[in-house]
């Protein structure tokens, strides 16, 4: 054993008792429970708060980064340990962020040191929240088709046009956004810009999803002013910027909701007594979860040691998300009639047919299931267009 | 540990790969059969695998073998596996050589099986499928026991040297050490649909000497536990291989096969279904290493790991033999062709050592429901 690492674990573990209050200790029940930060934030708790601001001062919400952009600066083995430690208490994720899982890993290889400088520590202390704007009404899976348009304007850039499906963009402070430079090359003509939501010319629309939330919207651009330095890599440069950052969004979502979820509600189901065939259908199930567990860690162990295959969250996020809403089915079906109430006490506001529902985006969102086996079959298997 | 093959490993499974291609490849397989051969096997090549060393790879380097572990055993069945080559060294050098370890009978048996003279062969299975159900009778006669019983799908199980065998005495189970000369034993081998061969054993009182006993009298479960959790484990290399080499001639026929004026790789329809068998492989893949390195740790959560392993492999294997021959088309059906035996093989190996469905429900039932 390594007493560098065994000290760090103990203190980890003595940090976290003490500073990690007891609420945050216990199962989210919903949606709401999720702490996103920002400039106007909602807390469902008080001690989501807390939680997140105590875990943001050390650097913890984002281990990994380096201490001078306001990460924990520790080193893989320790990352580990304290994910460890964070499971073994069941500590809530302190903060949810598409900074930590998608800007804040293309701006740490891509950004200038300005750029860094500037949004990675408010990203790590939850006090800005951000939002994607990527897909377009007619530039979904063919992402790079997309139209919405940055004009040259000296040290600045005039956008005009519209994104959808922006998750959240009613609530961001700031967006991450593709945007056209030059209409004679598709993927060349991509340039990925940062700008605050609360500049003259955007505005949005939230739009209502089958779960019954609307988490996101429709986004307009109408001669909004975005400052050069904003640009994230070089003009028309983006498209390298946008896959990097897919490929950190295809992770995330291939881990979400399979990841360390302590007690497994859907084996409690199931000993609860279930019929014989739902019985064999979890275990089979089971089967195909523990494995994809043992994928995941064999992803990351590769990514850390610069083995994975570049295509690889592809193949991740295709069975992740497939395997997520197979499990989302199964717990329907074993929870039968109380699982459907939509609004009652007793089903906490409809917490599993909203959960359910809310699955069926996993395939979708980041690029849906059959851009991930195209990605397959042509990057690692190799076959022909 | 991290979950992958380390540099030794890696060129373990190199070594591994040219020796088992070179010198098993399926036309060994293919030729084995035609001749209706009676052994099932190369003796041969057992030896040449011998003079490698891998006959030693799990036994210990204090008994002069190679002191490796379930990922090196694995690293050699998984290219067994993807060449389809007949070989005893699942049963022998892996499940055999676990079940002995550290008792008296390896003294007397490791030589032979580092020489590649010995061949071991375990007798478990009671019925058509694996249900750890024993009926076998062992009772005290003189200074020994009496066995009565029967056995079935027992690889090698007319030409071993040693069986293994599970009965039930007064007070639990036990495993015994048989020698295949011993009176009132009688195997009848059968062929299987992989063209491989199994024997059907009956035990008319066959008498055996006390220290026939591998381990304790009636305290045979962790010996069995060992012998079966490197079988399993081990089957679940083997038919990664098995799958892997399914689909990966698969994937070559998608690129040179021409209809409609192009490679039907070019087919959305077929790259999609390439593209998801490729993850379940992935998939299967992780679990088999997990498995291994939980074995070789002496970790507590191992056998929950091996079930995922085996139950995991048969899923994988049995999609990749299926798409395997449907994309393949009507050559697919043609023994000519290989990517058949692929199928054969995978459904022996998956009914060996306990199918998907008896995993899976080992684990419902570990978890509580
Ligand atoms: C909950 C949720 C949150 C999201 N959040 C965001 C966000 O924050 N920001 C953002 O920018 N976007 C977001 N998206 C948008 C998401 O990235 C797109 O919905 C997705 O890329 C699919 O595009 P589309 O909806 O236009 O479907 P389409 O591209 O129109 O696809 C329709 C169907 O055709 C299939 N298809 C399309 N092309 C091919 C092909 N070449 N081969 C085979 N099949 C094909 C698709 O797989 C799909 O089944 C979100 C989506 C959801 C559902």
């Amino acid at each position: 054993m390594d007493i560098d690492l065994e000290t760090f674990r103990a203190e980890t573990r003595a940090w976290l008792e003490e500073n990690c209050p007891p609420a945050m200790r216990t199962p989210m029940r919903s949606e709401k429970d999720a702490t996103w930060g920002g400039r106007n934030p909602v807390f469902a708790h008080p001690d989501q708060k807390l939680w997140m601001d105590r875990m943001g001062a050390r650097g913890w919400t984002v281990p990994d980064w380096p201490s001078e952009y306001g990460g924990g600066g520790l080193s893989p083995a320790e990352t580990k340990i304290l994910r460890e430690e964070m499971a073994r208490l069941k500590c809530r994720n302190p903060l949810n962020s598409f900074g930590i899982s998608m800007l804040g890993p293309a701006l740490l290889k891509y950004g200038t040191e300005a750029q860094k400088l500037e949004h990675l520590p408010r990203i790590a202390r939850g006090e800005m929240r951000w939002c994607q704007g990527y897909s377009e009404p007619n530039a979904g899976s063919d992402l790079a088709g997309l139209q919405a348009s940055a004009e040259d304007a000296g040290d600045h850039y005039i956008v005009n046009g519209q994104k959808v499906w922006t998750s959240y963009a009613d609530q961001a402070d700031w967006i991450f956004c593709l945007v056209r430079t030059d209409k004679t090359s598709k993927q060349g003509g991509i340039s990925f810009v940062l700008f605050d939501m609360a500049s003259e010319g955007v505005s949005t629309k939230p739009i209502l999803l089958i779960s019954g939330n609307s988490p996101f919207c429709e986004t307009f651009f109408d001669n909004v002013k975005v400052p050069k330095a904003n640009r994230v890599h070089d003009e028309n440069k983006g498209w390298d910027v946008a896959k990097y950052l897919l490929g950190h969004e295809r992770e995330m979502i291939s881990g979400m909701g399979l990841a360390s979820r302590g007690e497994d509600p859907l084996i409690e189901s199931a000993r609860r007594g279930v019929d014989p065939i739902l019985r064999a259908q979890i275990a089979l199930f089971e089967v195909r979860s523990k494995a994809f567990s043992a994928m995941s860690e064999r992803f990351i162990d590769e990514l850390k040691a610069g083995r994975a295959h570049p295509a690889q969250p592809s193949m991740m996020k295709y069975y992740g998300t497939e395997l997520n809403k197979a499990r989302h089915e199964l717990l329907m079906a074993a929870g039968g009639s109380d699982t459907l109430e939509w609004e009652s006490e007793a089903s906490n506001h409809g917490a599993a047919p909203r959960a359910w529902l809310r699955t069926k985006a996993n395939s979708i969102e980041g690029g849906t299931s059959e851009i991930q086996l195209n990605i397959i079959a042509k990057r690692i298997l190799d076959l022909p267009s | 540990m991290p979950l992958y093959l380390t540099d030794e490993q890696q060129m373990l499974r190199d070594t591994a790969r040219d020796f088992v291609a070179e010198h098993a490849p399926i036309s060994h397989m293919r030729s084995l059969r035609d001749a209706n051969d009676a052994t099932g096997f190369s003796r041969e090549l057992w030896k040449q695998f011998a003079e490698l060393g891998l006959t030693g790879i799990l036994i210990p380097e204090a008994d002069n073998g190679l002191g490796l572990g379930h990922v090196e055993a694995g690293v050699v069945l998984e290219e067994i596996g993807r060449n389809l080559s007949p070989s005893p060294f699942l049963t022998t050098a892996v499940a055999a050589v676990e079940a002995l370890k550290g008792s008296p009978h390896a003294v007397r048996w490791f030589p032979g099986i580092l020489a590649g003279e010995t061949v071991v062969a375990v007798a478990i299975d009671e019925r058509g499928k694996h249900d750890g159900k024993i009926a076998m009778k062992a009772e005290r006669a003189g200074n020994g026991f009496r066995l009565t019983g029967a056995k079935q799908f027992v690889a090698h199980g007319h030409v071993a040297d040693l069986l293994l065998v599970a009965a039930a005495t007064d007070h639990g189970t036990t495993l015994f050490a048989v020698p295949t000369d011993a009176k009132g034993l009688t195997a009848d081998p059968q062929r299987l649909a992989d063209s491989s061969l199994a024997a059907r054993l009956s035990f008319d009182g066959v008498e055996v000497d006390a220290d026939a006993v591998v381990g304790e009298v009636d305290q045979g479960d962790g010996h069995l536990a060992r012998l079966l959790s490197a079988g399993r484990t081990g089957a679940s290399a083997e038919l990664l291989g098995v799958g892997g080499g399914a689909m990966d001639m698969t994937i070559a026929y998608l690129k040179e096969r021409k209809q409609f004026g192009q490679v039907i790789g070019s087919f959305q329809a077929l790259q999609h279904r390439a593209a998801h068998l490729y993850s379940e492989m992935e998939v299967a893949r992780a679990a088999v290493l997990k498995a291994q390195q939980l074995l070789d740790a002496g970790d507590e959560r191992a056998a929950n790991a091996v079930s995922v392993a085996k139950a995991m492999t048969g899923l994988a294997t049995s999609l990749a033999v299926q798409e395997g021959i449907q994309m393949h088309g009507g050559i697919g059906m043609t023994d000519e062709y290989d990517i058949g035996f692929y199928m054969k093989r995978a459904r022996v190996l998956a009914e060996l050592f306990g199918d998907t469905n008896f995993h899976a429900d080992a684990l419902a039932q570990a978890a509580g429901y």
